[in-house]
C-alpha cells in the first residue's frame, strides 16, 4: 500500500469523529474514492476549505484497506459561485449525488469525470437558471452509464425521423407502429428539447433554448427525469430542492 | 458479541455521534470496572438531562425554562438576532463576549442531497419572530461550509423584502471547519466585521 496522485472532485463529505470527514470524490484516474481528511474539521486545518463539496481538487492519497487517506489537496477550481447562492447549490447537490450513486470504486470513468466537471462549470459560470444544467447533466450522465435516450430514430426499430412518441421505458421516442397504445404524442418541441439536454457539448446554450420554447421544456425537464430516475434506478433526493421557473 | 446487558450497553453506547464500536467496548468496560458510584451519577445526569432540560419556545436554544435565559434577559438588545444551526453555537458565540443581541437556532442546515429542507428547520418560527419582535438585522452565522452557505443564501433571498437588514459573518472564519470549534478571537472579530448580504 502506497500513496498515489490524481485529480478529484469532491461530491459529499460525512462528519468522523471529532475533527474528521470522510470524503467522497471522483478521480479522474480510479474512478470514486472514499477517503479520511484528518482535521479537516478543525480551525487552521491544512486542508483548509479545499475539500467542500464541487471543489475540484489535485490530489495525493494514502492507499488504505479500507478508507483512502487524503495526505494533499491543492485547489484546481473552486467553483466557490456555487456555494453562494441556494438554486445553484442544489443543482449541484443532485449532479454529485447522482455521480455519487453511479461512480464504481476503483473503475476509472473519465467520461463522467468530464461531465461532471462541465456540469459543475456551467453552474459557476452563470446563475439564472441552474434547473436546465440539471436536466441536461440527468440525460447527459444516462448515456454515459449506457441509456442513450433516442430522438433522432424510433428506441425499438431504429427508423431515423423525428418520432413523437415519447416513452421513458423504451428509451426515447417511438414511430407511430412502435409505440404501444395510450403513449403520449408530444410536441416536436420536446423532443428538440430533449434532444438538446441530451447532445454534449454547449452548456452555456442551454438557457436560452429553454427561454424560447418555455412549455416544451417544462415537459423535456419531467421526462429527464422520469428518465434518469427509472433508467439508473433510484430517485434523486436533492432535485426537489432545485427552483424551477 | 456479548451477551444480555453489556452488548445493550454497547450497543447505545455505539449510537452515540463519534462513538464507533470499539469505543463503546471501551466505554462499556471503563463503565463496568467503575465505582458504582460514579456509574450512577453519570445515569442521573443523563436522566436529569432529559427531564429538565429542553429547547426554548421561542429560540429553541438549550433551556430549563419554558424560555431560554438569553430571551428572558432584559438587556439583551432585541433589535439584533443572529441566526445559527446549532444551540451549541450560541456557547460558541457567548463566548466571544461580541454580541449581545438574541439567537434563533434554526436545528441544522439545508443540505439537499441529505433531503434536508427549509421545511426541516425552525424557519416558518423564525419568520412569526420577526413579525413579533422588533428586529432590525438579521445576523446569518451558520457554517462556513456547503451546508451553512446554502441555508445563508436561502434564507437572505427569502427575507430581502422584509425591510429587515440581513448580514453575514466576516470571512476569515475558516472555510470547511465548524463553527462551534474557531477560536473566540477569529469569531469574535468575524462577527464585528460582518457584512450585508444581497446588496
Ligand atoms: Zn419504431
Ligand atoms: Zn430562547
Amino acid at each position: 500500500m502506497g500513496t498515489y496522485r490524481d485529480q478529484g472532485i469532491v461530491l459529499r463529505t460525512y462528519k468522523l469523529g471529532e475533527t474528521d470527514r470522510i470524503v467522497h470524490l471522483l478521480t479522474q484516474g480510479r474512478g470514486k474514492v472514499r477517503a479520511v481528511a484528518k482535521g479537516v474539521r478543525r480551525p487552521g486545518s491544512r486542508f483548509g476549505g479545499r475539500l467542500e463539496p464541487y471543489s475540484h481538487v489535485d490530489l495525493q492519497l494514502y492507499e488504505g484497506r479500507n478508507l483512502d487517506i487524503v495526505n494533499q489537496a491543492e485547489l484546481l477550481a473552486p467553483h466557490a459561485a456555487i456555494r453562494a447562492d441556494y438554486a445553484t447549490s442544489a443543482a449541484a447537490a443532485v449532479m454529485t449525488e447522482l455521480t455519487d450513486a453511479v461512480a464504481q470504486e476503483g473503475e476509472r470513468d473519465n467520461a463522467l469525470f468530464l461531465l461532471l466537471r462541465a456540469g459543475l462549470q456551467a453552474l459557476d459560470a452563470g446563475p439564472g437558471d441552474p434547473a436546465v444544467f440539471v436536466d441536461a447533466f440527468l440525460l447527459r450522465a444516462a448515456s454515459v452509464v449506457g441509456f442513450h435516450v433516442f430522438t433522432d430514430a424510433c428506441a425499438v426499430c431504429r427508423t431515423p425521423g423525428r418520432h413523437v412518441f415519447l416513452s421513458v421505458k423504451a428509451g426515447g421516442a417511438l414511430c407511430a407502429d412502435c409505440a404501444p397504445p395510450g403513449t403520449r404524442a408530444v410536441d416536436t418541441r420536446v423532443i428538440d428539447a430533449v434532444a438538446t439536454f441530451s447532445r454534449g457539448g454547449e452548456w452555456s446554450a442551454l438557457p436560452g433554448l429553454a427561454r424560447e420554447a418555455p412549455a416544451a421544456r417544462a415537459t423535456a425537464a419531467s421526462y429527464a427525469r422520469a428518465f434518469a430516475e427509472h433508467h439508473l434506478d433510484r430517485r434523486f433526493k436533492a432535485y426537489d430542492a432545485v427552483p424551477r421557473p | 458479541m456479548y451477551e444480555g446487558a453489556i452488548q445493550d450497553l454497547i450497543d447505545e453506547l455505539g449510537r452515540l455521534p463519534g462513538v464507533g464500536p470499539k469505543s463503546a467496548q471501551r466505554i462499556a468496560f471503563h463503565l463496568m470496572q467503575a465505582e458504582p458510584a460514579d456509574a450512577r451519577r453519570l445515569a442521573d445526569a443523563i436522566t436529569t438531562v432529559k427531564d429538565t432540560v429542553r429547547f426554548c419556545a421561542r429560540c429553541f436554544n438549550v433551556s430549563e425554562a419554558e424560555h431560554c435565559r438569553i430571551c428572558q434577559d432584559q438587556r439583551r438588545d432585541g433589535t439584533l438576532l443572529c441566526v445559527v444551526e446549532e444551540a451549541r453555537d450560541v456557547q460558541a458565540i457567548e463566548r466571544t463576549r461580541e454580541f449581545r443581541g438574541r439567537y434563533h437556532v434554526l436545528g441544522g442546515a439545508i443540505s439537499p442531497i441529505d433531503g434536508v429542507g427549509p421545511d426541516e428547520l425552525h424557519i416558518a418560527e423564525l419568520i412569526r419572530r420577526l413579525d413579533d419582535e422588533p428586529v432590525e438585522e438579521l445576523i446569518l452565522a451558520t457554517n462556513p461550509n456547503v451546508e451553512g452557505e446554502a441555508t445563508a443564501s436561502y434564507l437572505s433571498r427569502l427575507l430581502e423584502h422584509l425591510g429587515v437588514r440581513v448580514t453575514r459573518l466576516a470571512s476569515g472564519l475558516p472555510v470547511g471547519g465548524d463553527l462551534d470549534y474557531a477560536d473566540e478571537v477569529t469569531l469574535g472579530r468575524a462577527f464585528s466585521g460582518r457584512r450585508e448580504l444581497g446588496a
